[in-house]
């Protein structure tokens, strides 16, 4: 009898303490930019950095609202919801930027996915939404007239 | 850093603003030279030690960033802590009451 119940129980105790504190330690300390992703310049590899090669498929589930016509591509509203179940990722693109990552959000637990953000546009062209949700990319898209690039 | 969080029944509703001149780097200043890129890189939210809310950033958002977003679980008169990085070690973090209507 090395171990003690009680020995046995605080031993379990402590290294359960001390891997919730690990679990929550890296998201703070770490960055977790996803630097491949943002500075790719073109979507698909933007989505593959980000995503790696899940399938993709078009889904009416993801609403996208943008607007059709931007006069300032400074300044372009975009809002993205879904009623879909199991979304755990939602990221936003402009197909026509210099790299085309925009932005992404982690659906936390307790996250709704509706999320609104003003992006830049430097010229006409696809605001792409994908979003995913078990092993499968959703994708909305719309195009977006821009009047005045917002990249300068 | 301006915050409203309004709690109706189980959701809360997040609208921030951010002051930030988000640069991309590939701007020029009246003299020509490239302004260096300065942006948003994470946007975080917590609520009772729990993270709601995780954003990434690119240079693609636009100057002062604005955006809103929902979680659920929090009630009015609770607290909502939120903090942003930048690409050059910048960062704010503070706290904000959540509102009812």
């Amino acid at each position: 009898m090395g171990i003690s119940r009680r020995q046995f129980f605080r031993t379990v105790a402590w290294v359960g303490a001390s891997l919730s504190v690990m679990s929550v330690l890296p998201e703070r300390l770490l960055a977790r930019w996803n630097a491949g992703a943002f500075k790719a310049d073109k979507l698909e590899d933007a989505v593959r950095e980000k995503y790696g090669s899940l399938p993709v498929e078009d889904s009416s589930a993801i609403q996208l609202t943008v607007p059709e016509i931007a006069e300032d591509g400074a300044f372009v509203p975009v809002s993205v919801s879904s009623v879909m179940p199991g979304i755990t990722s939602i990221s936003i693109f402009s197909e026509t930027n210099f790299s085309p990552l925009v932005a992404s959000f982690d659906v936390m637990p307790r996250m709704r996915p509706n999320i609104s953000l003003r992006i830049r546009m430097a010229e006409t062209g696809n605001v792409v939404v994908m979003a995913k949700a078990g092993d499968h990319l959703y994708r909305a898209s719309r195009l977006v007239v821009v009047s005045v690039g917002g990249c300068g | 850093m301006k915050v409203k969080a309004v709690a109706t029944n189980e959701l809360t509703s997040v609208k921030l603003l951010i002051p930030h001149p988000m640069e991309t780097g590939r701007r020029k200043d009246q003299s020509g030279t490239i302004v260096p890129a300065h942006y948003i890189t994470e946007v975080m939210a917590e609520h009772k030690g729990e993270a709601v809310f995780h954003a990434e950033f690119g240079p693609g958002v636009s100057r002062d960033p604005y955006l809103s977003f929902e979680f659920i679980g929090a009630k009015a008169g609770e607290t909502l802590t939120i903090s942003w990085v930048d690409n050059k070690g910048g960062s704010e973090k503070s706290d904000f009451p959540i509102t009812s209507i």
